[in-house]
């Protein structure tokens, strides 16, 4: 065939009223505010943008956002693989209960999220006595950072495997164990590749999101400058302050990061299509 | 290997699908499993595998309980109804799979198990497809990769589970023929799941024919079609044309469907006959209920013939000129009955008796 038709055809004039309609949408919610933050950073030139990064308060923010998400992201991979993969390759009981909660955090507000922790762990908390007894800080500290954001972002990888690793079934598996084969050399050799470029991205995207967690994040943190703000905080701290330039530039650095990740995404999904591609 | 499968019962809540199975295979026999969908076959078969559990019963392979061998150590070779072929691996590395992950003691080095690998790829016929991947071959190679991917493990006991439904049918002949005869060459047991008649009785020395969850006859083809057990195996296996039919002081009338009344020496009761077309004689007649609808050669001498008579079509065998159209007697010669009382009979016409 040399040309090909679609075999719906739609009138032209609705296909491009439609096309232009999403792409005038998404320019104004998703690229419009993007350039704005960047053009609201440079407002000055780069000299006090760059001055707002390096600075040192900026600094230990940047470093708490990558360290929170340094052990936030591992720590759901691997809760994300070990639920998906219950849920998609045993059945058990309660199997249905663990696929809603797995969506909880999806549909409770972070903030809530974020209060939870406090009841459990503040001072006035459940546990809070015993805590403080033992000498251990939860609230207002790393460990409630983490804590909420392990929550905040458990979705990302489990949602991201279940569909696929349902799809695909459990004939390989089986045919792995009459081959021989014990349960962690089925999953290393077997379930694991099966899902490698779904589970990169579903790790990406919940590296994204654990980095520019604000509202769970928020109330656990206590905000306390050089110690306990992460990013996101550090620019609602800023432009509360009416520190515009500074403000603007920390963000361009988060969503910058954002865009990073999210790139990498993007071309891991090219090269996982090339791949499949090549074999067909 | 010897199996040997006692009263196995397996539900899946309220539902049999094992209900009460009882099966013995000799070592290097070849069994099918033949059975409606739903019948419980490849339950039984992942049973064998170790892929599920029996509620109730016991399996011995070659004399061992089997009740705590998980499949990893059972050594038993599966053939996948899908082939489940590892969709990321080559297909080299899909037939090395079972001798990678021994434990490594057992491992073979590299170099054996490269060697190993070309040898069964030799011996399933592709050893060119070695480095491509399951996508880019055809059904009929993943079928050979499944097979040689599943007798890497040496293994003494082989479940193929409808391993051939997703070939086309011509290719489907000629594998059956060529597994049948690797199955002679390596002299392992070998259990096949189908619900193809013609493919259970031209492959396997005994077919276990099921049906909701129990195994009605096991016997060789041949018997299965000279003696079937229940109206079910006959009317499952070869073709039959059905009649329903009553008895009364040893006379079934079977005028309502234009043929003669049969002699049938049995209680009073309600039965069913079944004829096989080489059973029913189709003769020329002047007038007749009966008319000749479709007819072919037959191999063995005669034609083939279908005839209409009331709402029914019967087939059977004439040694006579027939064209379509023509009028014709209907004369079965022998058949089984399956009397309601749950007893069987073969069933002969008395010649003296018919003549007149």
């Amino acid at each position: 065939m040399s040309a090909t038709r679609p075999a719906v055809d739609d009138p032209a004039l609705l296909r491009w009223a439609a096309v232009t309609a999403t792409l005038l949408l998404a320019l104004a919610i998703f690229v419009l505010p993007l350039a704005a933050v960047f053009a609201e950073a440079l407002r000055r030139g780069w000299e006090p943008a760059l001055a707002a990064i390096v600075e040192e308060d900026a600094q230990a923010a940047v470093r708490l956002t990558l360290l929170v998400a340094l052990i936030a992201v591992p720590v759901n991979t691997i809760g994300g693989i070990a639920a998906a993969w219950a849920v998609a390759k045993f059945d058990f009981w309660g199997k249905r209960l663990l696929v809603t909660l797995i969506e909880l955090p999806f549909s409770v507000s972070p903030v809530i999220s974020g209060l939870v922790y406090v009841l459990l762990f503040g001072a006035q908390g459940y546990l809070g006595p015993w805590l403080q007894a033992n000498d251990l800080q939860i609230i207002f500290a790393l460990p409630g950072l983490v804590l909420a954001t392990v929550f905040v972002t458990f979705p990302f990888v489990a949602r991201t495997l279940i569909p696929l690793m349902q799809e695909q079934g459990r004939e390989e598996e089986e045919a792995a164990a009459t081959l021989g084969a014990g349960g962690w050399d089925i999953f290393r050799r077997v379930t694991l590749p099966n899902v490698k470029w779904a589970l990169l991205s579903g790790v990406l995207l919940c590296n994204a999101r654990a980095m520019g967690e604000f509202g769970a994040v928020s109330v656990v943190s206590g905000h306390i400058r050089g110690q306990t703000n992460t990013m996101p905080l550090h620019v609602e701290i800023l432009y509360n302050e009416y520190m515009f330039v500074g403000a603007f530039a920390v963000a361009s650095l988060l969503a910058l990061l954002g865009l990073v990740t999210l790139f990498a995404k993007a071309l891991l999904e090219v090269l996982a299509g090339r791949r499949i591609g090549a074999r067909a | 290997m010897t199996v040997d499968v006692e009263n196995l019962v397996r539900r899946f809540g309220a539902a049999a699908a094992l209900d009460g199975v009882s099966l013995s295979l000799r070592q290097g026999e070849f069994a099918a499993l033949l059975g409606p969908s739903g019948s419980g076959k490849t339950t039984l078969l992942r049973i064998l595998a170790g892929l599920d559990f029996p509620d109730q019963g016991r399996v011995r392979i070659a004399g061992v309980d089997v009740a705590s061998v998980p499949a990893r150590d059972r050594g038993v070779g599966v053939v996948f109804q899908s082939y489940a072929l590892f969709r990321h691996m080559s297909v080299a590395e899909n037939v090395a799979f079972g001798l990678r992950v021994r434990p490594r003691r057992y491992r073979p080095p590299e170099a054996e198990i490269q060697r190993r690998v070309r040898e069964l790829l030799e011996l399933v016929q592709i050893p060119e497809l070695a480095g491509r991947y399951p996508e880019q071959i055809s059904g009929g190679q993943r079928q050979r990769v499944a097979l040689a991917r599943a007798l890497a493990i040496e293994p003494q006991l082989l479940l193929l589970d409808e391993p051939f439904g997703a070939l086309d049918a011509l290719v489907r002949k000629d594998v059956r023929r060529w597994v049948r005869g690797l199955h002679e060459r390596l002299g392992i047991t070998s259990i096949l799941v189908t619900h193809d008649q013609e493919e259970a009785m031209e492959m396997a020395d005994r077919v276990a024919v099921m049906e909701r969850g129990r195994i009605v006859q096991l016997d060789t083809p041949q018997a299965l079609l000279e003696a079937p057990a229940t109206a079910f195996v006959a009317g499952f296996l070869g073709e039959a044309t059905r009649l329903p039919l009553y008895i009364e002081r040893g006379i079934a009338r079977l005028s309502e469907f234009g043929l003669d009344d049969i002699e049938i020496d049995l209680a009073d009761g309600e039965a069913v006959l079944f004829l096989r077309p080489h059973e029913v004689r189709i003769e020329p007649a002047q007038a007749s209920r009966a008319v000749v609808r479709f007819i072919r050669p037959e191999g063995t001498g005669g034609t083939r013939i279908l005839a209409e008579t009331g709402s029914r079509i019967i087939e059977g065998i004439s040694h006579a000129e027939l064209a379509r159209g023509d009028a014709c007697r209907i004369r079965p010669v022998s058949g089984t009955v399956f009397h309601g009382d749950g007893t069987t009979h073969r069933w002969q016409r008395q010649e003296a008796w018919a003549a007149g």
